[in-house]
């Protein structure tokens, strides 16, 4: 079998991969290192080319970012999501290196958009990458072989080979080529994602369930690398159950339907089953922040389905969605075109029609517009189903990223079963961030952690080999 | 591919494109396809106009094939810009003839007009070696100037048709005089075509540079100037009294020396880039029309300059005659080439600016 030999081999391909390779190639130039991504290129960067933005803290505006936004706010945002499933320690480390986070992306050829412009809400808290994570993934790229660093595309590292505390090589499948080789390196970075686009994996997770699961992003994290280390003994955190999964149109292609696939109008109207009941307070939370609820709601419902349904008077309140809303006049036929049982359906919106308080409707704060005395109650933006035509959209658990992974210091290191650390191996991006996160999620936030755990992976991995 | 086909496929993708929105921010027509829930054939023709084919939306895009949603607006939006010149030129014929193949009908034009005017020499006694480079001791003074202003006139108005009919078509909203400017303003120094910030475009290629837009000002200054520099020496021999061949220090001369250069460099650079840029986003059937135009563009320009070079020689009469009718074979071109997309786009603009006003 052939050997190549470097000093490091950064296993992955998005964010956080790229940034360690270029980190610990700035920390020491000397040093020969590879990249292995197992998509071919035209699919490379993982998950990363189908995100928007970076969350960062800032104490006044910047050329990127409005206003200000506190490592105090940024956290509470992040601990009311997680319902305070969070590690504070590692959190707040994260936050508070955000800002450099910014500064070292575009530094790298990484453009924002300017932070007037955005249709979302949101230019305060995250800055929006220009042509969104691709053109990052891009940047970065082309950034990293102009430094001479290798790039090997097709090349899926399969198994971490381990000697004590120490990894000596990293097997390899040589897509193209059909055949394994050998990547021997003095230490290696670990960023090669999570396992949700493994379907075998989430189903012994989720059960039968799992196979209605849409995978939304990339369909080439397999989770090899997080399945050769728990099987070696090293620490492995949180429950494989646990990601960051939203309720997409159920629509949506298999794999790599990204923000296109988006269903925006859930707090605006009603969300029913399969049996046409309502199952959950559709206007708990604004839609950003309560898009993480959603995928796992609708994974505990029957078949895994469920249908957002709207009139026509909120229609222009919402994002234009890429699949078509399904429409029809009148409850009856919007049923039966949804299959569903139509006595249930007119039953379970008369029963909320009846219960709608009356207030002035702004879906742009938490309103005054609620139910009164239903079992589940809608809380804001509740205004009467009655003005046709009617808009449904089907929704289905749409699998973003998942949070088992690795635990690692706050050097990036990687954690044995026994508490001690490997001597060569950082981890960084999707594979450690529930290091940080156990449930929910606040957009943008997978980036940051990825380019301050990337950083730090290749910052220190350079240093080891000093 | 269909003319529906065509449509529906840029059409679909401004739908995924709306619904995403990570390009917003590099260029016109993000922004302006986002005053939009749904859209017309129109409303293709206005956001293909406004697309300067810069491919940055290509490269970004996590839509963009091997994807199935096959979102590729560079090639999409030039194929709808394609139909758009033809759709609204006028008298259709002549633009099919040029659609079918717009190489071999400009070629023919072009023999066609060189006979014209060769035929129009032969009906003197001519003595090739003593016109002391005076053009109408080669060609009747009546014969020049009625040819060219019966096509100017009628290209003029042909133009004009379809130039109102493309505002009429995207619903050209009533402007202020200070959108106007700043359109103008844009559409001058090309801002679009800059990439954001004037950072460059990956045109022809993946890296990002400013080429393209330094050979397409060559080419639209340098036919500037040879157009003034025309409509100078018009002036001058009408007006002053003052007759051709002009020296360097004089207006005409100058305008038309450097503007024949200009444009020489600027559509050979065109035409290379083009030959070079990413096969994926360069319309193989879309750009036929452009190669046409872009020939007889550096033609022109390239007789004009030899025709410079040859005054006092004996082969002026030669250089004379295919000068003109390469000009003249441009003008006649223009209703039905790339030409008009100086105009429509001038338009998007015009609209973009207007809309982004409000």
């Amino acid at each position: 079998m052939e050997i190549l030999h470097y000093d490091l081999v950064v296993i992955g391909a998005g964010n956080a991969a790229l940034c360690s390779a270029i980190a610990a190639f700035e920390a020491n130039s000397k040093l020969k290192i590879a990249i292995l991504e197992s998509s071919p290129k035209k699919w490379r960067g993982g998950n990363s080319q189908h995100t928007r933005n970076l969350r960062s803290m800032h104490e006044a505006p910047t050329d990127v970012l409005s206003d200000s936004y506190s490592e105090d706010e940024f956290f509470e945002d992040v601990f009311k999501v997680t319902k305070g499933q969070t590690n504070e320690e590692y959190a707040r480390f994260v936050i508070s290196r955000t800002p450099q986070a910014v500064e070292w992306a575009k530094k790298h050829g990484v453009r924002f958009q300017p932070s007037m412009r955005g249709t979302l809400h949101l230019g305060r808290t995250n800055a929006f990458f220009l042509g969104g994570g691709k053109a990052l993934v891009n940047a970065y790229f082309s950034y990293a072989k102009a430094l001479g660093i290798d790039i090997f595309y097709e090349h899926e590292a399969l198994e971490l080979i381990l000697q004590d505390s120490r990894a000596k090589e990293a097997l390899v499948l040589d897509k193209q080529g059909q055949r394994e080789l050998l990547f021997r390196a003095k230490a290696f970075v670990l960023a090669s994602g999570g396992f949700e686009s493994n379907l075998d994996w989430l189903e012994e997770a989720w059960g039968q369930r799992a196979r209605n699961f849409i995978i939304r992003g990339t369909r080439f994290n397999q989770g090899k690398m997080l399945r050769s280390m728990q099987k070696q003994g090293a620490k492995i955190i949180g429950d494989p159950t646990q990601g960051h999964m939203v309720a997409i149109d159920a629509r949506t292609p298999k794999y790599d339907g990204g923000i296109a696939s988006r269903v925006d109008c859930v707090s605006l109207g009603i969300v029913v089953n399969k049996r046409g009941k309502r199952f959950y307070d559709e206007g708990e939370d604004f839609w950003p922040k309560r898009y993480a609820i959603w995928g796992r709601l609708v994974a505990n419902e029957e078949d895994q389905i469920a249908y957002s349904i709207t009139d026509s008077k909120v229609q222009k309140a919402y994002m234009p969605s890429l699949f078509e809303p399904i429409v029809a006049s009148s409850i009856d036929e919007l049923a039966s075109k949804l299959e569903l049982d139509s006595l249930n359906l007119s039953q379970t919106i008369e029963e909320y029609n009846a219960k709608v308080i009356d207030g002035k409707f702004n879906h742009t704060i938490l309103d005054d517009c609620h139910t009164k005395a239903l079992e589940i109650e809608k809380t804001h933006w509740a205004l009467r189903l009655d003005s046709p035509p009617f808009y449904a959209y089907p929704l289905r658990p749409g699998i973003t990223f998942t949070y088992m992974g690795l635990a690692v210091d706050k050097e990036a290191r990687v954690y044995k079963n026994d508490e001690s650390l490997y001597e060569n191996i950082f981890a960084a991006g999707e594979l450690i961030a529930g290091n940080i996160l156990t449930q929910g999620y606040v957009a943008g936030f997978g980036m940051s952690i990825g380019t301050v755990f990337g950083r730090l992976a290749g910052e220190n991995a350079a240093k080891e080999l000093r | 591919m269909s003319l529906v086909k065509i449509y529906e496929e840029g059409i679909k993708s401004s739908i995924i494109c709306n619904s995403c929105r990570y390009c917003e921010g590099l260029c016109a027509v993000f922004p302006a396809m986002e005053q939009k829930r749904s859209f017309l054939l129109e409303d293709m023709d206005y956001l293909a106009n406004l697309c300067h084919q810069c491919s940055e939306c290509f490269y970004d895009c996590q839509y963009a094939p091997p994807h199935e949603f096959n979102v590729s607006l560079p090639t999409q939006f030039a194929r709808i810009r394609e139909q758009s010149y033809k759709k609204y030129a006028f008298p259709s014929f002549l633009s099919k003839a040029f659609d079918k193949n717009a190489l071999l009908t400009s070629l023919l034009l072009l023999l066609f007009l060189f006979l014209g005017f060769v035929g129009a020499s032969m009906q003197k006694e001519l003595d090739l070696s003593t016109h002391g480079g005076d053009f109408f001791v080669l060609i009747p003074y009546d014969y020049m100037v009625g040819v060219f202003s019966v096509v100017g006139v009628l290209v003029f108005v042909l133009l004009l048709i379809s130039i109102m009919s493309y505002a009429k078509a995207i619903c050209l909203p009533k402007f202020s005089l200070a959108i106007f400017m700043k359109s103008l303003k844009d559409a001058l120094s090309l801002k679009y075509l800059g990439g954001h910030k004037n950072e460059g475009c990956t045109y022809p290629k993946e890296s990002r540079s400013n080429i393209r837009k330094y050979f397409h000002h060559l080419t639209a200054y340098g036919f500037i100037f040879c157009f003034i520099a025309t409509n100078l020496g018009a002036f001058y021999t009408h007006f002053l009294n003052l007759h051709a061949p002009y020296d360097f220090t004089q207006l005409p001369k100058l305008f038309g020396f450097s503007g024949g250069i200009m444009l020489c460099l600027g559509t050979a650079g065109l035409f290379v880039l083009k030959i070079l840029a990413d096969e994926e986003l360069v319309d193989k059937k879309s750009v036929k029309m452009d190669y046409a135009f872009l020939i007889m563009l550096f033609l022109a320009s390239f007789t004009g300059l030899i025709l410079m070079a040859l005054r006092q020689s004996e082969l002026l009469s030669y250089t004379l005659w295919l000068h003109l009718s390469t000009v003249l074979c441009l003008f006649i071109m223009m209703p039905y080439s790339k030409f008009v997309h100086m105009f429509y786009r001038f338009l998007a603009l015009l609209k973009f600016n207007t809309e982004e006003a409000h």
